[in-house]
């Protein structure tokens, strides 16, 4: 790292449902990753993405995978703590945020365009 | 590569990290410990029993900021630094006290 | 015939694509990302129903537990089934298409 560090907005868009495919799990790691540089991180939820969040997975017990969803609970000791799920994305699949294991800001389509518009950096998966 | 605990051998990876974290007991957690030199007190053993809460609830080892923060919050700053953890895990408290306390390498690790 | 769909109707068309081919009285199973489809309350639960009225619908229910669906309503007429259950309609249906 530069001596000088500047700190950039980083935007991780999570769009996959968590254990169909490794995705959601790889984009997990790197935000702790990211963690650890003290950037301004921004952890978005869209599409199926979502579903990452919801309440009461049992990867576990199910499928003998790890319940990493536990691990979102973490990132509020990492200081990851700008969350957003999109509206539309919840409302299709008949979520809403009380369904999510940690808090998140919902914002609307329009709302996340403006977002993902600001940022410096955009990793989507 | 294993390590031997009362008999029963126990798999680890090349850098002594268990392959499977289940398997994990006291007696193990000693062995490690004198393999990689450190002299288990009660106060390692205390920050080793905070590394497997800490595991159980979130599914990963903490990176070392991470971890200060918690063990301040939970025992106080005396505790809650990088100069006490590297006093009792002089190779780093990731690095050892992962390993003894049978976790994977934390991500992001010192 | 047996059809099976393991990707969630939200991203792919696997779904769509098999419920346009199936012939009527067809059994089709919903396993891995796919189990979504079965969750009532979505956008996509009528096409689902309609799809149970005309073949027989299985949802592998392992697939909704893991996912933090396993007490969730499904969409109706959609079963669930257990592994052996799947196994069982596999040797049932003979042919297996899978829809990937």
């Amino acid at each position: 790292m530069s001596e000088e560090a500047t700190v950039k907005k980083f935007m991780y868009l999570n769009r996959k449902a968590p254990h169909g495919t490794i995705y959601a799990l790889e984009v997990l790691e790197m935000i702790l990753v990211a963690a650890m540089f003290d950037q301004d991180v921004h952890v978005c939820f869209a599409d199926d993405g979502v579903y990452e969040l919801k309440k009461g997975q049992d990867a576990k017990g199910a499928l003998e995978m790890k319940d990493f969803v536990t691990t979102y609970r973490a990132l509020d000791g990492y200081d990851i703590e700008k969350l957003y799920a999109e509206k539309e994305s919840l409302e299709e699949r008949g979520l809403t945020a009380a369904d999510l294991v940690v808090p998140v800001e919902v914002i609307d389509r329009a709302a996340m365009a403006a977002l993902i518009d600001s940022m410096d950096v955009v990793l989507s998966a | 590569m294993s390590y031997d605990v009362n008999g029963k051998t126990i798999d680890h990876d090349e850098e002594g990290y268990l392959t499977d974290l289940a398997l994990w007991n006291e007696d193990l957690a000693a062995i490690i410990a004198e393999k990689e030199g450190v002299n288990m007190t009660p106060e390692h053993w205390e920050v080793v029993n905070f590394l497997r809460e800490y595991y159980q609830e979130y599914q990963i080892a903490p990176a070392i900021r991470v971890l200060t923060k918690a063990l301040t919050k939970r025992m106080g700053a005396d505790k809650g630094s990088n100069k006490y953890l590297y006093e009792l895990f002089p190779y780093g408290p990731a690095k050892q006290a992962c390993k003894i306390a049978g976790l994977p390498k934390p991500t992001g690790c010192v | 015939m047996l059809h099976t769909v393991n990707k969630s109707p939200f991203e792919r068309n696997n779904l769509d694509a098999c419920l346009n081919r199936a012939a009527a009285g067809s059994a089709i199973l919903l396993y891995e990302d796919a189990v979504y489809a079965a969750v009532a309350g979505t956008a996509v639960a009528e096409r689902v129903r309609h799809a149970a009225e005309q073949h027989d619908v299985y949802v592998l229910a392992p697939d909704l537990q893991a996912r933090g669906m396993k007490d969730a309503a499904l969409v109706e007429g959609v079963k669930p089934v257990d592994y052996t259950g799947f196994v069982e309609l596999v040797a049932a249906r003979g042919t297996a298409t899978a829809w990937l």
